[in-house]
């Protein structure tokens, strides 16, 4: 780092720049000030946010549409608190993210003092790996083991807490060795070659195999050699909600998601495979729906870099750690043609009898407004979303043939993440057209990120699905709690087209279907950010629905007509 | 919690960690939030003063302490965590045992400490503290064979172990 002698913040920043850092997202405190004053004059944009929520889930969805490491910097105390839901998320979902806190100074760690709050002790369960920093000399060592820990293996976030004291005290030169040393560390690549073997031999023998793709395929960048895998053994692909797209989801074996809310013939096929391959899935219960009865019957090969997810939840016959990528490579030279023609015409049969569907009658439909958004934004338009009924409305309509062009909470389900990820998603990627699917309850979360996206002149069209209601839990309310309704009305929304308008953000609103293509059209052509308030059918419900906790033959294709057992599964 | 046949065995896990602050919690935080208790746990130097060694004693299913180690192992901080419940290792514990002793007892008393290789460290007008080391086993059954005594109050180490011969822990 040079011969002039840095403070610890500027040693920081030193290593952010090495690191290729583009953008820090934050909000500053006073046991901050010498970060923030650090990256004045220097080659980091720092993203202002409103908000510490938004910060990280900029960040997150900064690191999920361009694979690089996402970086947060905020204040101590109740700055530091306010990003937990964001590490929380990411670590769910496996993102690569760096947040640095200040901290009070070390004297008074553990004193009550102001903004002062045990950082590394709330946070341990939601990062992937932390460090209180006690000795400026460690700042460069710590900061570059941060951002390794980040991004390989199993990718999450790692917390830094920086007392103030250490930030601005001076670092002797020549302090920066450039080296680390992490024993307790390391990152699987290829599969032991007896579990590949084995895999190679199940996979040529089965008559009705499906691929699973999961997150970990997308983050391993596996995508060619994922479409090898279907095509050499005719096999089909389902996806997780956050493996959409690594297989282009207008690729013929692509069955697209499977899961709660996945299409009928991908579960269908699910429950009627012989052999089931999950790379870079952790078989949530989402997808499993109901562990004991989970493909029965089926071969179950595993790959995972991640050796705890191995026979965690669903016991395997083959377990194979390693990264995605590398495993499917060496698997491929072992495989020839497989004989699935049988099978491949039964999943051609259920995908003709049972496809995704919804009526464009009475009022405005959520997917109306989705599948017209979609196909009016093209095959390369970024899409992110909050949670809940949108979302899922989304993962079905939205097709997507590009991973990084999917960006969701998934693991965490948080809501109030889809706004500002779009917002990262874009400055990652400022060349494309960025669009947040979000709901009128999540939205309203983190909404004055709008402020933000204006001060940065982005162009991120946001889509409010607005159905005044907290619509999946009224769902559930709907479905399984005898129309017993608590807590999900959003009477006394504002008028987002209007709000939006006050934060210099072009407002739009649909309100009729015939509305709907000629205001997106509109949206999206516009120069500029915008947000179209729509307000669509409030009490539609998503299907097909898998009821938590059942096995997959029980999914529902329609609204049931008998009452219904309240579900065994969590939320 | 419980496994396959119903049983929650005890389980003995020796930890190579980091010696550093946080290690501890993070290590606990993995049992609790599986709802694991933990039964003894010592913390101590080793021959390099970079690491520290964790012998933890928990009771539970084996499918949980499987993924339990492997979570362990997913530490950072944790440079390797092992289970040597079903394996041949060195294994010790030392238990303090105070218990009423009038005199007329000593007799009774010194001859099952005797055949427990225990020693006296205390001894008092009314009472006799008694230091024992060996298997955990061991010092149930001691603790068994002092209890009509009364025991007045009892602290244990918690087990420690290591690999025998030139293998390493």
């Amino acid at each position: 780092m040079g011969d002039k002698q840095l403070t610890g913040a500027e040693a920081l920043v030193e290593i952010m720049i090495e690191e290729g850092v583009e953008f820090v997202f934050g909000l500053p405190g006073g046991n901050a000030i010498p970060m923030y004053d650090a990256l004045v004059g220097r080659n980091v944009k720092l993203i202002l946010t409103r908000h510490e929520q938004g910060a990280v889930h900029m960040a997150d969805g900064y690191a999920r549409a361009t694979g690089k490491v996402g970086v947060v910097l905020v204040t101590s105390g109740p700055g530091a608190t306010n990003t937990v839901t964001g590490l929380f998320t990411a670590l769910m979902d496996s993102v690569p993210l760096v947040v640095v806190c200040g901290q009070s100074p070390t004297p008074v760690l553990g004193l009550d003092a102001f903004q002062e709050a045990d950082v590394s002790g709330l946070t341990y369960p939601c990062v992937k790996h932390s460090y209180l920093v006690k000795d400026v000399q460690d700042i460069p060592r710590v900061m570059r083991e941060a951002f390794y820990l980040a991004r390989t293996g199993r990718p999450g976030p790692v917390l830094i807490d920086m007392p103030k004291d250490i930030s601005s005290a001076l670092l002797a030169i020549d302090a920066d060795s450039k080296d680390f040393h992490l024993p307790g560390y390391s990152v699987p690549r290829e599969g032991g070659a007896k579990s590949v073997a084995e895999a190679a031999k199940l996979l040529k023998a089965a008559r009705r195999p499906i691929l699973l793709v999961g997150h970990g395929a997308a983050i391993s960048g596996a995508s060619s050699e994922v479409r090898e895998l279907v095509e050499r053994m005719r096999m089909p692909a389902v996806s997780t909600l956050l493996g959409k797209g690594v297989l282009p989801e207008s690729h013929e074996l692509s069955l697209g998601m499977l899961g709660m809310h996945g299409t009928a013939y991908a579960n269908k096929a699910m429950v009627a495979c012989d052999l089931v391959m999950s790379v870079g899935s952790r078989w949530d219960d989402r997808i499993v729906g109901n562990y004991a009865s989970f493909c029965k019957g089926a071969v179950k090969i595993h790959v995972d870099i991640d050796p705890a997810e191995m026979d965690k939840v669903v016991k395997v016959e083959v377990g194979i750690v390693g990264d995605v990528k590398a495993v499917l490579a060496q698997i491929l030279p072992l495989l020839e043609r497989g004989d699935t023609d049988d099978w491949i015409k039964q999943v051609a049969r259920w995908r003709r009898e049972y496809p995704l569907a919804y009526r464009k009658e009475g009022k405005v439909r959520a997917q109306h407004v989705i599948q017209e958004l979609r196909a009016l934004a093209g095959d390369k338009a970024i899409f992110t979303t909050d949670v809940g009924q949108h979302q899922m409305w989304a993962a079905q309509f939205v097709g997507t043939e590009e991973p990084r062009n999917w960006i969701t909470s998934g693991g965490a389900g948080t809501m109030g993440f889809g706004f500002p990820a779009a917002i990262g998603a874009q400055l990652g990627r400022p060349g494309e057209l960025v669009i947040a699917i979000v709901g009128d309850g999540g939205f309203q979360m983190t909404l004055s990120e709008l402020a933000t996206m204006r001060n940065l002149g982005l162009s991120v069209k946001v889509v409010v699905i607005n159905n005044h209601y907290l619509g999946m839990v009224r769902q559930w309310q709907n479905m399984f709690y005898d129309e017993r309704y608590s807590g999900v009305d959003l009477e006394g929304n504002p008028d987002f087209a209007r709000l939006a308008e006050a934060y210099g953000v072009k407002g739009y609103r649909i309100t009729r279907p015939a509305d709907v293509r000629r205001v997106l059209k509109a949206a999206l052509e516009h120069d500029g950010p915008c947000l179209v308030d729509a307000e669509v059918e409030k009490h539609d419900n998503v299907f097909p629905m898998i009821p938590a906790g059942a096995p997959l033959k029980d999914m529902l294709l329609e609204a049931p007509r008998r009452k219904l057992e309240k579900p065994t599964g969590g939320t | 919690m419980d496994d396959a046949n119903g049983a929650a065995a005890r389980h003995s896990l020796s930890l190579y960690v980091a010696n550093k602050p946080g290690v501890l919690i993070r290590v606990a935080l993995v049992f609790s939030r599986r709802g694991f208790n933990i039964d003894s746990l010592v913390v101590s130097a080793t021959q390099d003063p970079r690491y520290s060694r964790m012998n933890i004693v928990a009771r539970g299913g084996r499918d949980t302490l499987e993924q339990i180690l492997k979570q362990l192992n997913k530490l950072v901080d944790v440079i390797h965590a092992r289970d040597y419940s079903y394996e041949d290792v060195i294994q010790k514990e030392l238990a303090l045992v105070k218990i009423d002793c009038p005199p007329e007892r000593r007799p009774e008393a010194f001859q099952v400490m005797e055949a427990f290789k225990a020693r006296t460290i205390d001894l008092a007008e009314a009472t006799l503290a008694v230091e024992v080391i060996g298997s955990s086993e061991k010092l149930d059954a001691f603790e068994t064979l002092l209890r009509p005594f009364g025991i007045r109050e009892m602290v244990r180490t918690g087990k420690v172990l290591m690999a025998r011969g030139a293998e390493t822990t």
